[in-house]
């Protein structure tokens, strides 16, 4: 048994076990338990007072207007670039796949810095906002806008594999019998996508809310006014106050949590698995 | 795909129906999906990055290299790519190990692994940051032990390769597992039938079957590397020339309201990132033609 040609040995697999958890244990599992640990550190009643606290409500208030504004925008965009992709035949689509998986390659520094470019003071349109007093840098429609930016790709890049295998028959079949396009859509199209579409909107939105690059860029970090979650965390910590910037990070490491355990119920339960590498 | 080369886009409002765009279809909508799509995609993406090039054209050659590639733009580049580098070669050998578990082995708990390997794609950058550093700084529970042993991670730039750990490991994780869950055993059955021995199966037969989805998987967990901020500004310690990374000295020039040097920074990174971007391209099409053949 001891040297099975088709299997490692007891020993062998025993190691590699033991590696591959140790690795999971000291990068992913501790970092996630570190961080209950030191939100509860210093007592419940510091955990509490740190999340109640008027800023940090702010913050809270903010991260869920910001991902209650981008991740809509990007499902209404995440079908529109699908249906045209995958029922239609056009020269260039590889291209346009490509454009819309750009902002992945983007960091998240540089996405920031080019709405700065367009929308600040010293940018393109930055005088004639001014002028108009419009402010997007420094407010929250920048905010909003590097959102929309680094979350871009998340649901076409879900949806298009999945309408792309599912193919054209159901929907063709649906308006030879005589209903609408919306109908179709809405009747067809749409129950056929809807794990798919719940998947895209998880990552979307775990994305949306916990993004900090590119929204530090942008926001200015006026407490109360552009402070996101992530961004409220940072200044907290880099006041030392690691008790509540903890606390704070904490909700969003919850956030996470739940974003996994749903994503597990809809990969187990309705055999929906993700594309594989999805960011 | 169409078969076609790619060429540009046609325009949005160019009718569905004619047979320019293949098959005739009695699918409507394309229009309106089309051309809102790409509308969308050209005011959200593209042109704001094509601003960023324009912008970088108007320093003039000569100054965009004065300060693109100033000596401490070249010390963060150095790090960020550096450590990129090391991270997603250690996250490629033990993403694969870990993928090797979750895909041939059973043992308790592997459904809770293989959600947990997902983590970073779920937890906020920011809060993986300040985790890792309260761990790895010398009074933290990881570098506690390491300092009796001369080793200090966090505040240096071994720090920036332990987030970049942290940030890149699923991608290979991911890459890696739906391949080496296809590959069929057969192929192994014969190997070792014909004699071979454990390691040289998986030297000979399995790593090569399974070497471009590595590939890939590496190539995407540095990319992201090279860009990560989020995750590593806490843990690096952030000292210019040795543990500053180049997203960092962006930041660092657009509070100083350094426009020009940001720019020329960020457009560096922008042409590494699609000449990355091209790679990855690259090497799908390569595992894409393999998998065909296979």
């Amino acid at each position: 048994m001891t040297n099975s040609p088709l299997t490692e040995s007891r020993g062998a697999r025993w190691a590699l076990l033991t590696v591959g958890i140790v690795f999971l244990a000291l990068f992913l599992l501790l970092p996630l338990v570190a961080v209950f640990a030191e939100a509860l550190g210093q007592g419940l009643g510091t955990y509490l007072d740190a999340i109640a606290e008027p800023d940090a409500l702010a913050a809270i208030r903010l991260t869920l207007l910001v991902a209650a504004i981008s991740v809509p925008l990007n499902v209404v965009f995440g079908i529109a670039a699908a249906w045209s992709i995958t029922k239609f035949d056009f020269p260039g689509k590889s291209l346009v796949i490509s454009l819309i998986d750009l902002p992945f390659s983007v960091s998240p520094v540089v996405a920031g810095l080019i709405y700065v470019l367009l929308f600040g003071a010293q940018g393109w349109w930055g005088e004639w906002l001014a002028a108009h007093d419009v402010q997007i840098i420094f407010a929250v429609p920048g905010i909003v806008l590097a959102t929309i930016f680094v979350t871009f790709p998340f649901v076409a890049r879900e949806l298009i594999p999945l309408m792309a295998e599912q193919g054209r028959d159901d929907e063709e079949a649906a308006l030879s019998l005589g209903a609408s396009g919306w109908q179709t859509f809405r009747r067809v199209t749409l129950p056929n996508i809807r794990w798919g579409l719940l998947y895209g909107v998880l990552l979307c939105n775990a994305r949306a809310m916990g993004e900090f690059g590119a929204v530090s860029v942008v926001s200015g970090h006026i407490r109360g006014k552009t402070n996101t979650m992530p961004l409220h965390v940072e200044i907290l910590y880099n006041e030392y106050n690691f008790a509540a910037a903890f606390a704070v990070a904490s909700l969003l490491a919850l956030l996470a949590l739940v974003t996994l355990v749903l994503k597990s119920v809809l990969e187990w339960r309705y055999d929906y698995q993700g594309k594989g590498n999805g960011h | 795909m169409t078969g076609r080369a790619a060429t540009a886009p046609l325009p949005a409002a160019a009718p569905a129906r004619r047979p320019l765009f293949g098959k005739r279809t009695i699918i409507p909508g394309f229009g309106i999906t089309f051309g809102g799509s790409l509308l969308w995609l050209c005011l959200i993406v593209l042109l704001p990055l094509s601003a960023i090039f324009l912008r970088a054209a108007g320093l003039g050659w000569e100054h965009f290299v004065a300060i693109g590639f100033s000596a401490r733009a070249m010390a963060a580049y150095r790090l960020s790519f550096g450590a990129a580098l090391a991270a997603a070669a250690i996250n490629a050998v033990f993403g694969l190990l870990i993928a090797w578990m979750l895909v041939r082995y059973d043992f308790p708990g592997r459904r809770l692994i293989g959600a947990l390997v997902d983590l970073p794609f779920a937890l906020p950058t920011a809060v993986a940051g300040i985790a890792l550093t309260a761990l790895y700084s010398p009074n933290g529970w990881v570098g506690a032990l390491l300092a009796p042993l001369g080793i200090k991670v966090a505040f240096t730039p071994a720090g920036v390769v332990v987030a970049l750990l942290f940030i890149g490991l699923p991608f290979v994780v991911r890459s890696v597992e739906p391949v080496l869950a296809d590959l069929g055993r057969d192929v192994e059955e014969a190997a070792a039938t014909l004699g071979a021995s454990r390691a040289q199966t998986f030297r000979r037969v399995i790593l090569p079957a399974i070497l471009p989805a590595l590939i890939t998987g590496f190539a995407l967990a540095f990319a992201r590397g090279v860009g990560e901020y989020g995750s590593v500004i806490f843990i690096a310690g952030n000292m210019p020339y040795r543990s500053e990374i180049a997203p960092l000295l962006i930041v660092t020039q657009l509070e100083q309201y350094d426009y020009a040097g940001a720019t020329a920074i960020a457009t560096v990174m922008l042409v590494a990132a699609f000449a990355m971007l091209l790679v990855i391209n690259v090497i799908q099409a390569w595992n894409r033609r393999r998998s065909e053949t296979a």
